[in-house]
């Protein structure tokens, strides 16, 4: 005789571990009182330029780090350092995204209490990432005006996952014939309500705007945090 | 394309799942699949095959349900499905409609172990 398989039940999300991992990553920032921001874009749309303005411009009043996750190369940690913000590269090797353990290793020896601002630079990909929480207050999704409109309509899901989207490379807007009202309208459509900031890390131009706009977060979420304990 | 690593997290739990039944294999895996999981049905299908080899898991089947996204919808106040994924609104009213209830799901909800 033939025994019969067995149906179990079992729903078990595949992607627990990385999420468990998210979660106390997310604790560990509120309790630190650290605002953590991850960018997520295509290769090429400006993610290290507009990191360096960023980090350069909140130097001065708060203390910010970076991770900064590439295939292969360190070019990025370095290009980074002159911001004279602590940065550490993460090497993924032939891993298209950043996953919470890499995230989480790569933290080791630094105090978050000590930081007000974290950033976290994701591999330049817009399908994988999508899949994995790092444990981020806000993700951001970049798109260049040099990509084309229509970035969010190919790309739904990972404009789906992300908080707010940056168009960066203002600066060559009218070169490229970049249509603003189009990629809003795309935006809306994968992601009703989502923020939409514009800014130039070349010439500055939207910078003072989404520095402030992180500020009024950190201020939200520590905010929330006092109330919270 | 992470499917393939997804694929091996699958094989992973579903060992787990079955010694832990004390099965001596595994026939089925029967996953459920959202749109906005970011993962792609014929890639992982393909990789799970591959993912498999060499492992307890050798020769079974993914059997891949791909679920809708749900929404809940502020004017009909009620769940909903949406136009499309490249168009986040009510497929009854067309509100757009940014409460996503159900869609993101990447889990093995059942398998059929070995007797």
């Amino acid at each position: 005789m033939i025994p019969e398989p067995r149906l179990v039940e079992v729903r078990k999300n595949v992607l627990k571990q990385n999420d468990v991992l998210a979660r106390a990553l997310r604790e560990r920032f509120r309790e630190a009182g650290v605002l953590a921001i991850s960018l997520v874009s295509s290769p090429g749309s400006g993610k290290t330029a507009f990191l360096e303005k960023t980090l350069t411009l909140l130097h001065a009043r708060y203390k910010v780090a970076a991770l900064v996750g590439d295939l292969a190369t360190e070019n990025d940690a370095a290009r980074l350092a002159r911001s004279q913000a602590p940065v550490k590269q993460i090497i993924t090797g032939t891993v298209c995204h950043l996953e919470a353990a890499m995230v989480q290793n790569a933290l080791d020896g630094w105090n978050l209490r000590e930081l007000d601002f974290l950033f976290i630079e994701n591999v330049g990909n817009l399908v994988c990432p999508s899949s994995y929480d790092l444990g981020e207050d806000l993700r951001f999704v970049l798109l260049s005006v040099t990509e084309g409109e229509d970035k969010p309509l190919k790309y739904p899901t990972i404009f789906n996952s992300a908080d707010v989207a940056i168009i960066t490379k203002s600066d060559l807007a009218t070169a490229v014939e970049f249509d603003e009202a189009a990629a809003n309208r795309n935006i809306q459509a994968v992601r009703p309500g989502m923020q939409v900031l514009k800014l130039s890390a070349r010439t500055g131009e939207g910078m003072p705007v989404f520095v402030e706009f992180l500020e009024n977060r950190r201020l939200r979420s520590s905010s929330a945090a006092t109330v919270r304990t | 394309m992470h499917e393939l690593s997804i694929a091996m997290s699958i094989v992973d739990l579903a060992w787990e799942e079955a010694e832990s039944h004390g099965a001596p294999g595994v026939d089925v895996v029967y996953l459920k699949l959202g749109p906005l999981s970011g993962i792609v049905k014929e890639a992982l299908l393909f990789s799970y095959e591959i993912a498999c080899q060499q492992t307890p898991l050798e020769g079974s089947k993914l059997v891949i349900e791909e679920v809708p996204i749900v929404v809940n919808c502020p004017v009909c106040m009620d769940r909903r499905s949406v136009q499309s994924l490249q168009s986040l609104r009510c497929v009854a009213c067309g509100t757009p409609t940014p409460e996503i209830l159900e869609g993101r799901e990447l889990m093995v909800t059942a398998m059929e172990l070995r007797a």
